[in-house]
């Protein structure tokens, strides 16, 4: 009688296995290598389907030939991560420029004068910081000294893990910076802020969440888009509960791009990835970004589209004197202004 | 035909052995010690410092004490679950028994966010909690809701088995030589059952110390009240900090593990006491 199955007869099957499995991994490289990645982070991915239509309607028809952009979203910081990590994208477009030099200086995927590659220091759109609160506006808020006084709820991501959350901070760190003109009072003041708020969601979707559907605060602090996003949503399902308000001064939140050249070139992207993203800057790249409500960097559409965007004083983050490197070290790495807040509470 | 199998517990380098290696290296051993090494960077003094941040510190507390309450509650609550559905018949029953394994399946992300609208100020429930005062939504309480939520069914379905397997003739007998339903439940078949609820009990707890997903939702994450251990990890990582993220895991994965032996040791001893 035969015991078990002869060798012989396994190692045939198991090459057949091994061989199948190879040659499903080449597939899969080629497959990968003919695709387009593009890397963002979570407010734009409404925004750049509709660019990535535009875009590859225009490459058809000068260069007639067809391919597919992939999107990836999610917080900006783990998107900087994924691509440090191995993720294979060929552009990436996040919402600061800290993420983008992490990605440069830690994985040598992005040339170190990225900023230098694209107009406008390779910052195609950009947003502010404003606050969205109840309709008619019970707690009376205007400006950000009306958010620090005892007894409203402000509602804002943790800028601990979000990157869009940090220039919530920052808006709110650089009003106070200016109007007082000491770093002591700006940091008091942002004390005061983030005593008053009583939930930190992890992104800034989770904060609009928390405030818009579930009710909880008087006062979100959001971005822009994020804030005309949510008004437009409320029209479309028929509600009214909801009002922008903008401050007297806010940060120029400013979104950069760039192509990922050491992926895009391996990948014999560069082309497509340098043409892409210059296609942000053309009339058509701009008209479609500020119909999703980030401002458009280009003078005549800003100027057509100057009803949406209110023009508020708008300061940069070199005016406060800082690189997102300095404002990374002194606000928000461990045992920075940040932590402290909560340490002394 | 006479089937022959290989005997038991004899060894045989044979191919099942080399999958099973080569799955397990791949999937839990090279990852756990790609940790110990990640974090062994910074060297032991680096993770006592990581530990003395006062932030860091009230995470772990706030973490072990919530993953403790839910356990304690998932105990009773997975036993008495176990107990209905073995030993009652009602209509639905089956459909109650399949409900239970959704904690297992859902992305405790979407569980995360339909508790807390549920108990959050505004929600159904937590809008009656909030006409006497009580906050649900984030606050320790929420956490320790979620908790129980994603770790009763391994409760239930650790004991559930043992209650089905329990003879009949045991309880009857018990009962025959005068024994009250009290002292049966609690003489006879309790130790029958120990073994089991601690298993499944050891299992939730370990399950909630690192659960992230459902948590973040409901906790608030304020530092230093609602902002869990795992939560503490994502933000080093966003910020680069590998070193400290893996460090702050390992102590995670080390308490955990120290907390399983000691349940495990437990559930031993039970069971040889038994037999």
């Amino acid at each position: 009688m035969k015991k078990f199955t002869r060798i012989s007869t396994i190692k045939p099957t198991i090459s057949a296995i091994l061989c199948i499995f190879l040659s499903l991994g080449a597939l899969f490289t080629v497959a990968a290598d003919s695709t387009f990645l593009h890397v963002s982070f979570d407010p734009t991915r409404e925004l750049y389907e509709e660019i990535n239509k535009s875009f590859l309607k225009q490459w058809k028809e000068k260069k007639g030939s067809e391919f597919a952009i992939q999107q990836s979203h999610g917080g900006s910081g783990k998107q900087a991560r994924a691509v440090i990590d191995g993720l294979d994208a060929d552009v990436v477009s996040l919402a600061l420029s800290y993420d983008i030099d992490s990605i440069s200086t830690k994985s040598g995927l992005i040339d170190a004068n990225w900023q230098k590659k694209l107009p406008n220091n390779s910052v195609p759109y950009y947003s502010t910081i404003v606050f969205l609160v109840r309709k008619s506006n019970p707690k009376k808020i205007k400006d950000w000294d009306d958010i620090v006084k005892p007894g409203v709820s402000i509602i804002t991501p943790n800028p601990k893990t979000g990157g869009g959350a940090r220039w919530n901070y920052l808006a709110a760190y650089g009003f106070a910076k200016r109007k007082y003109k000491s770093d002591e009072k700006a940091t008091a003041f942002i004390k005061a802020l983030f005593k008053n708020t009583s939930v930190l969601d992890t992104g800034a979707r989770g904060s609009t969440t928390t405030f818009v559907q579930r009710g909880i605060g008087d006062v979100l602090i959001t971005w822009e888009n994020e804030a005309k996003l949510s008004l437009d949503e409320e029209k479309r399902s028929g509600k009214n509960t909801l009002e922008v308000v903008y401050p007297s001064e806010s940060i120029k939140a400013e979104t950069p791009v760039a192509v990922v050249t050491k992926t895009a070139t391996e990948k014999g992207n560069l082309e497509k990835a340098t043409t892409y993203l210059e296609f942000l800057y053309t009339k058509e790249g701009q008209s479609i970004i500020s119909k999703h409500f980030f401002r458009p960097t280009d003078a005549a559409t800003a100027k057509a589209s100057a009803k949406e965007f209110p023009n508020i004083k708008l300061f940069s983050l070199s005016d406060l004197g800082e690189t997102w490197d300095s404002a990374q070290k002194k606000h928000f790495a461990d045992a920075g202004v940040f932590d402290a807040i909560y340490k002394t509470q | 035909m006479l089937i022959e199998t290989r005997p038991y517990k004899k060894i045989h380098f044979g191919i099942s052995l080399g999958l099973t290696v080569f799955y397990s290296s791949a999937v839990v051993i090279i990852p756990l010690l790609g940790l110990f090494i990640h974090s062994l960077g910074i060297g032991v003094s680096g993770i006592l410092e990581v530990f003395s941040d006062e932030r860091i510190r009230s995470a772990l507390f706030l973490s072990f004490s919530v993953g403790i309450i839910s356990a304690i509650l998932n105990l009773f609550i997975g036993f008495l679950f176990a107990w209905v559905l073995v030993r009652y018949n009602f209509p639905f029953k089956k459909l109650l028994d399949t409900l239970i394994d959704l904690p297992f399946t859902l992305p405790t992300a979407v569980a995360g966010i339909a508790l807390t609208t549920i108990y959050s100020q505004k929600g159904i429930i937590g809008s009656y909690f909030e006409t006497w005062g009580i906050k649900i939504a984030y606050t320790p309480i929420g956490i320790v809701i979620a908790l129980v939520f994603i770790g009763f069914p391994f409760v239930v379905r650790t004991v559930q088995p043992v209650i089905e397997e329990l003879p009949k003739e045991l309880e009857e007998s018990a009962r025959c030589l005068g024994a009250t339903p009290f002292q049966t439940f609690y003489k006879v078949l309790l130790p029958e059952l120990w073994p089991s609820i601690l298993a499944g009990t050891g299992m939730a707890f370990a399950r909630s110390i690192g659960e992230y997903g459902s948590v973040v939702f409901i906790s608030g994450n304020i530092p230093g009240k609602t902002e869990i251990l795992p939560l503490l990890i994502v933000t080093k990582l966003e910020q680069y900090e590998y070193e400290k993220a893996t460090s702050i895991a390992l102590v995670m994965l080390l308490t955990s593990f120290a907390f399983m032996f000691l349940i495990n040791l437990l559930q031993d001893r039970a069971s040889k006491k038994l037999s």
